[in-house]
């Protein structure tokens, strides 16, 4: 990463196993507030560590992870929050239902059913502030994402791609397909902390009618 | 805090947006620093003015905006020379004058650079959003209403009269910059340098690239050789953390230099612009012509000493010619 930032990589595959290392050594190291540290970002399967090389060298970075990766234990680690995130599907919050439906040939309500099957895990937040980057979708409900992305993705949008599910925080160009729609505000600048998810949660989506959006 | 509206925006431009030095300490939410896209001309503005090196300033890019001043206030204006105007008279860069109450002052349009940055004795007052106020345009928050500048906007100035007699300040002429058409850019190899054969790096490193009209604040298109992924490497990589500086190359082989509003990316990055020389993307407008030299991490930290030497660093560097 330049001469200002590394990353830490824990693996080299997603899974839950290797994302919770990640998990581990992030809750680690910000617990340590280590001098010259700027940032710190949490991916799949790594951890970036952004720092002020006037401030402190790569080489003493480096001594210092390994000493804190050394006393990390995983089994004490703050268990993840389980969130309940109501969803609108189809129709104008959902435009894509219909489309993926018709793609796995099953009904819209065998969609509803797959997606709000498993409890998700929120891998990393990315691509933009608040946005989840959450897996796996049941391999029943995997579809490609779309040929043409959408230029304006609603506010709250609910999509799938491949293996994985997200929700746009802000209304923004995205080619996800668009199965429902939440009224849960995902970011708040004003709040802290600003997002609604945090790496490391788990994640139930669940069924309402247009009336409760 | 004495707030006084000061500033009237008659005519935004191309762009103008607040920005400050950026928000740091929130990459795990997925919120980029954001902030001047040329820190160095923004922290010599603040200076001239008596501000502190980080306080926000306007950022406006390529054609300027036009401004009225409502008060007496004191500015200076540093970064990209886009042939700043007062009441349509021409105005010295880099030195701080007092804008009388109904001074207008325009720009052009672009002679060398693209952004420029004026600073407001005593500080342009808008709420800190998560610490900063810069604005994030994508997500709509920070600097002035989570937005650019509009037409018929006023800004409300700190106790602007305490800054008037600071007007007259100069960088001293041998520090102010002088902006290319073909730039240089200091890369370090990596993160995923490996990834690409050495003909593809040879590439990065032995063509020139030309920065697309399509390059707005979050990233810098580049047009040029395409660079070659070594064959059994997949178009995208399980998604990581990205800085501003890093040289992504999506599946086309086109590479893209990655300005701050990302903090993610499923790509990979073959090098990584030096921190010594970031401050110079802001001032790349497209059209100009860039060549990448590869060093080492040491020679980059080598660099990032020389330019922060306290001589050469703006608190180092302001003279007053009074």
């Amino acid at each position: 990463m330049g001469d200002r930032g590394f990353l830490v990589e824990l693996g080299d595959e997603i899974s839950r196993q290797i994302n919770q290392k990640v998990r581990a050594l992030f809750i680690g190291l910000a617990g340590h507030n280590l001098k010259g540290i700027k940032e710190l970002v949490p991916g799949y399967r790594s951890l970036m560590v952004v720092y002020d090389p006037l401030v402190s060298s790569l080489s003493s970075f480096k001594s210092q992870i390994m000493d804190i990766w050394g006393t990390v234990d995983e089994a004490q680690l703050p268990s993840p929050r389980i969130v309940e995130i109501p969803v609108v599907y189809g129709d104008e919050f959902g435009p894509d239902l219909e489309w993926v439906a018709h793609y796995l040939k099953m009904t819209p309500e065998e969609v509803i059913r797959l997606h709000t099957q498993p409890t998700y895990q929120v891998y990393m937040i990315g691509f933009m502030p608040g946005y989840p980057y959450m897996g796996e979708v049941v391999d029943s409900l995997v579809t490609p994402r779309r040929e043409t992305p959408r230029t304006d993705v609603m506010q709250g949008s609910v999509g799938i791609a491949q293996k994985q599910t997200g929700i746009y925080p802000v209304t923004s160009p995205g080619g996800w397909q668009i199965i429902g729609r939440t009224p849960i505000r995902l970011f708040d600048p004003q709040k802290n902390p600003p997002s609604f998810l945090e790496m490391g949660y788990r994640v139930n989506f669940y069924p309402i009618t247009a009336k409760e959006m | 805090m004495a707030a006084v509206k000061s500033i009237e925006v008659l005519s935004p431009g191309l762009q103008t947006t607040i920005q400050d030095l950026g928000r740091f300490g929130y990459g795990h939410y997925g919120v980029p620093s954001s902030g001047a896209l040329d820190s160095f001309s923004l922290r010599i503005a603040n200076r001239l003015v008596d501000n502190s090196e980080n306080y926000a300033c306007l950022e406006t890019t390529l054609m300027g905006l036009r401004l009225k001043a409502l008060t007496d206030v004191c500015v200076a204006v540093t970064g990209a020379d886009l042939q700043l105007q007062i009441n349509k008279q021409a105005l010295k860069m880099w030195c701080s004058h007092v804008l009388k109450k109904g001074d207008i002052l325009s720009f052009i349009g672009p002679r060398s650079g693209c952004r420029a940055y004026i600073a407001v004795g005593g500080g342009i007052i808008t709420p800190f959003v998560l610490g900063s106020q810069s604005t994030n345009l994508f997500s709509g928050f920070g600097g002035f209403e989570g937005r650019s500048l509009q037409k018929g906007d006023t800004l409300s100035i700190d106790s602007p009269e305490a800054k008037l007699p600071m007007a007259g300040r100069a960088l001293k002429s041998q520090w102010v910059p002088k902006y290319p058409s073909v730039w240089t850019l200091r890369v370090v190899w990596g993160p995923q340098d490996n990834d690409f054969t050495n003909k593809g790096k040879r590439t990065l490193t032995h063509t020139l690239y030309r920065a697309s009209s399509q390059s707005d604040r979050s990233g810098i298109r580049l047009e040029g050789a395409e660079i070659q992924r070594k064959n059994d490497t997949a178009e995208s990589i399980i998604s990581e953390g990205l800085i501003s500086g890093s040289i992504q190359v999506p599946g086309d082989g086109k590479p893209i230099i990655i300005l701050g509003e990302t903090v993610s990316g499923g790509y990979r990055k073959i090098a990584t612009v030096i921190t010594a020389d970031l401050h110079l993307l802001g001032q790349i407008k497209p059209g100009d012509e860039i060549q990448f030299a590869a060093i080492s991490l040491e020679e980059a930290h080598r660099a990032l000493e020389v330019v922060s030497k306290p001589h050469l660093r703006p608190n180092g560097c302001v003279a007053d010619l009074r």
